[in-house]
């Protein structure tokens, strides 16, 4: 050691932040209720270390509620937080050392950019405070890394949308946080821009391997990123998993009508036959009790059948040319929505036309002892 | 998500739970106490004050007060006053707020500028230009007094100086406000065939009723309480060119303190209601006054 | 800045054509009567006072009754109006972030100031501080005098400038986002770093600006001052008061002057106030 304080080289930076994991998290059990309001009702997740975890569902699904509980700005009236074992449930916000980025940035427009990201520091009490020569070399290693060299001097007001979420999860990342939590990051931000800051956010966790949680209404965005996605509606947790998990083996039929499109059709269940139309639907029913069903399909899951061999009938409303074959919207005997269907050429059917269509794939869900689906949404 | 945050119970643990965002009760009992103890000092006392002495000797000598034929004239003088100037900057503002909100044209900023002038003017200084124009050393002095027309410590300067002082208070309350509301209805009643006049009546003055209402209310206070001015203005002839305000200063130097109370006692009601109304019209009209903030 | 022509066939019209009728009624008359009313009298003061010239000016203000009454009228009005900015500030932020019974009718009488007439006023304050008043009397006992003195004039501008400082800051106040505190805790500030440190700055140029607009309003205050100053020349008379001295002394020219003065203060705080809104709206993004 000469002294000098050594630059670090952006790769030399993501080692070091990648060697540091982020805390597990484990909720447990947590209730939250806004006055009469169910917001989350007997929530438990568990997040492993350095995982990217999305938590995804539509407004008022209790998402935004649960990061918040996580992040300690709201108080769980029942159930636990724990953070590496450890329970945090009672700690402070300023005490959890998470690092939050907020939906709309949060960021402060009397400050600088780099004051804004050097705050978290700079407010340490004496003990913990880093010198100000140390919260400086700090700030420029993070412009750095997010991209935003030489614009520490500049205020948020003279930034672009993107910059100021970068500069957010900059002041973030500074905090040295366990655990980093993102409030719809990019919901405030045009399609493109979007879809640049979905990849850069992939690059940065890769690099600084923190255990992460994102809540996001688009599902396309929790499918691109996530290692998890957690579904929520109204409260409770529907379905945890990979992301092929929930397209290929959804656990409801919420699950199955907000994450991709789905067909429900009405069908009756009786000794283990299913039926629609008059007729019989090979779908297996692991000994759903005979009722009536809702079978629940995307329209990749179906396929032009050869003549008498279908399961469903239904008309060609449209053709058009496709690079891979022809795209036909079909109208389905019996229901009242259409679906479009890619084909093979050999396969395709005339416009105006009756095709023959089969299941490649489909979920059954019946109706429980009190005749309600199990958390059945009205069709797609 | 404030509201969000207090209405969490946290309740049965042992740890209390204090959102973020709100401030430690020690700090906000403190806060409180010291606003409040501020406000009832320096702004409740002296209006209790004036109803207290203005009855202190009971409501005989109140009354009293007001069958001084002084204090008659005087309040029929501010009336008269408030009579001329009101209607006066009523039209004004009319007109003013009707050319800005509905036409463009270069300047306009320098033009609501101008408008804005008589805020910023000591009340003393208003009525000291007009000493200037009118008084016996005046621009227009001797010719004025050639033609044995007394504008200057007479009625008329009187009026001349409120209008002054009271200029802006209708225009710049109707000016954002109709600006805020555009030019398409209007336009549209004259497509519909309506003239101009029909347009203003039916179209116009619904959607700024409030706004008009609230402008002059403060437009009136101003001109029945107004004292600097008119104080430079008036000569202070007994029983001629004494407002409600100057009469009060008579008698409160004179030691009549009841009855210089009891007059205050108007004016002061006067406030009250325009108070009143002020809150009730941004309670319950919000919408239809302009939303800039208002700086008096 | 060009003038468009008014006449001929390449006449560039002064107002874009509209169908809406009453351009030239109105706007006619509201020259006209602005001119009439407000810029020919105010006209007539600049016109005398520069035929004193900058010279003439001077020798009047540093006449030493005058030279007393400015300074008197000015320290006052800037002490009033850093007391106003400290407890209009507390104010404001009690009646925007808090709520306790009352709370709304307090918030009306913030206004007080604005609606009571000076004269009430000015008689208020005086019986309140005199040494039998509700106040005077019991700081008389520990030989504390305000009305008849300087201090006086202090508590007649504190009470005037207060609604300035309230009514500016309070919309900001109300504007501030709850996600800057919350990010704020979430870095690890304590409650009174967020405080001061996220919450206090962006008032900045609020508090600037009711600060000015107070001060200026103080500066020319006439009527709730008089009663409750003692007046004394030199010691606690105000520059209004000297100007109806003056007059009554027939001293136009003197009474021009001191006008002319408050004038170009006035005009240079408004100034203050419209460079700070500008300067604040372009480095922070917002109003």
């Amino acid at each position: 050691m000469n002294g000098v304080t050594p630059t670090r080289s952006p790769d030399a930076l993501a080692a070091t932040e990648a060697s540091k994991r982020g805390a597990s998290i484990r909720i447990e059990g947590v209730e939250q209720d806004f006055g009469a309001f169910p917001a989350l009702r007997d929530v438990s997740l568990d997040i492993q270390p350095g995982e990217l975890v999305a938590l995804l569902g539509p407004s008022g699904s209790g998402k935004t509620t649960l990061l918040r509980v996580i992040a300690g700005l709201n108080s769980p009236d029942r159930g636990r937080v724990l953070f590496d074992g450890e329970n945090a449930t009672n700690l402070p916000v300023q005490d959890r050392h998470v690092g939050m980025v907020f939906q709309n940035y949060a960021l402060f427009k009397h400050m600088t950019v780099a004051d804004n990201i050097g705050y978290g520091l700079r407010v340490r009490p004496r003990r913990t405070r880093p010198s100000r020569a140390a919260i400086q070399a700090r700030v420029t290693e993070l412009l750095q890394f997010v991209q935003l060299d030489g614009l520490g001097g500049r205020y948020p007001a003279q930034l672009s949308g993107g910059q100021r979420q970068r500069v957010a999860l900059a002041r973030a990342l500074a905090i040295e946080p366990r655990v980093l939590l993102l409030d719809e990051p990019f919901g405030a931000l045009d399609a493109r821009v979007r879809k640049d800051l979905r990849r850069w956010l992939r690059d940065i966790h890769k690099q600084t391997g923190l255990t992460t949680v994102f809540v996001t209404h688009d599902q396309d965005e929790a499918m691109e990123l996530a290692d998890r996605v957690v579904v929520l509606n109204e409260g409770r947790i529907e379905q945890i998993g990979a992301p092929e998990e929930l397209y290929d083996r959804p656990a409801s039929p919420f699950v199955i009508s907000f994450v991709g499109e789905a067909v429900a059709l009405p069908v009756t269940l009786a000794d283990g036959h299913v039926t629609f139309g008059g007729r019989e639907l090979h779908i297996d029913t692991h000994g759903l009790r005979s009722g009536p069903a809702r079978v629940f399909f995307r329209p990749a899951d179906i396929a032009v059948a050869a003549e008498g061999n279908g399961d469903l009938e239904g008309r060609v409303e449209s053709l058009r040319r496709t690079p891979a074959g022809v795209r036909a919207t079909i109208a389905i005997d019996g229901y009242d929505q259409t679906l479009e269907i890619d084909s093979p050429l050999e396969r395709s059917a005339s416009l105006g036309g009756r095709v023959p269509l089969s299941l490649v794939n489909a979920r059954i869900f019946a109706a429980d002892e009190n005749g309600d689906y199990v958390n059945a949404g009205d069709g797609i | 998500m404030s509201e969000i945050a207090v209405t969490s119970s946290g309740s049965g643990r042992g740890v209390k739970f204090r959102p973020v965002t709100q401030d430690s009760s020690l700090a906000r009992y403190a806060l409180i106490a010291t606003a409040v103890l501020f406000l009832a000092i320096f702004l409740l006392a002296p209006l209790a004050i004036v109803f207290v002495e203005a009855f202190s000797k009971g409501i005989g000598p109140f009354l009293t007060a007001f069958g001084d034929p002084d204090a008659r004239a005087a309040i029929r003088l501010t009336l008269l006053v408030a009579a001329i100037s009101v209607p006066a900057n009523l039209v004004f503002g009319l007109a003013a707020s009707w050319s800005i909100a509905k036409f463009s044209f270069p300047g306009k900023s320098v033009l609501i500028t101008l408008i804005d002038l008589p805020f910023s003017v000591s009340p003393v200084v208003a009525g000291l230009i007009y000493v200037l124009v009118f008084g016996g050393q005046g621009l227009f002095g001797p010719w004025l007094a050639a033609q044995g027309v007394q504008i200057i410590f007479a009625v008329p300067g009187i009026v001349l100086a409120t209008i002054f002082v009271t200029f802006p208070f209708v225009a710049r309350e109707l000016i954002p406000l109709m600006e805020e509301q555009g030019k398409i209805e209007e336009e549209a009643a004259l497509t519909l065939g309506a003239s101009g006049f029909k347009t203003f009546l039916t179209v116009t003055l619904p959607n700024i009723k409030w706004g008009l209402l609230y402008g002059v209310l403060l437009c009136n206070a101003r001109a029945m309480g107004e004292f600097g001015a008119v104080s430079v203005v008036s000569g202070h002839i007994r029983g001629l060119t004494n407002t409600i305000p100057l009469q009060v200063e008579i008698l409160y130097n004179e030691y009549n303190i009841v009855a210089a109370f009891a007059l205050a006692v108007l004016l002061a009601g006067l406030a009250l209601v325009t108070l009143g109304l002020k809150t009730f019209l941004e309670w319950r009209h919000a919408d239809a006054l302009s939303g800039r903030a208002r700086r008096h | 800045m060009t003038f468009p022509s008014l006449v001929g066939k390449n006449a560039r019209r002064f107002t874009a054509p509209s169908v809406i009728p009453g351009f030239g009624l109105t706007f006619g008359y509201t020259l006209i009567y602005l001119g009439v009313i407000v810029l020919f009298p105010l006209a007539t003061l600049i016109w005398q006072s520069s035929g004193l010239g900058f010279s003439g000016l001077y020798a009047i203000a540093s006449e030493p009754r005058v030279a007393a009454a400015l300074r008197t009228t000015f320290f006052i009005s800037f002490a009033a109006a850093v007391v106003d900015l400290f407890f209009g500030l507390i104010v404001a932020w009690v009646l925007t972030r808090y709520d306790f019974p009352g709370r709304r009718l307090l918030d009306a009488f913030v206004d007080l100031p604005f609606a009571l007439p000076t004269a009430v006023a000015g008689i208020s304050l005086a019986a309140l501080y005199s040494p039998n008043g509700w106040f005077g009397a019991p700081l008389a006992d520990y030989d504390i005098k305000i009305a008849f003195t300087r201090w006086g004039i202090l508590v007649a501008l504190i009470f005037i400038g207060l609604p300035f400082v309230v009514r500016t800051v309070q919309p900001i106040i109300s504007e501030l986002e709850v996600e800057l505190e919350e990010a704020s805790a979430t870095l690890g500030a304590g409650r009174l770093q967020t405080v001061i440190r996220v919450m206090l700055p962006p008032l900045a140029p609020a508090l600037l600006t009711g600060f000015a607009l107070a001060f200026a309003r103080s500066i020319g205050e006439y009527g709730s001052v008089i009663f409750i100053a003692g007046n004394i020349a030199y010691v606690s008379e105000i520059a209004p008061l000297l100007i109806v001295v003056k007059l009554e002394q027939y001293d136009v020219p003197g009474a021009t002057g001191i006008a002319t003065i408050m004038l170009a203060i006035s005009f240079a705080a408004l100034l203050l106030i419209n460079l700070v809104q500008a300067w604040s709206r372009r480095r922070f993004g917002h109003v």
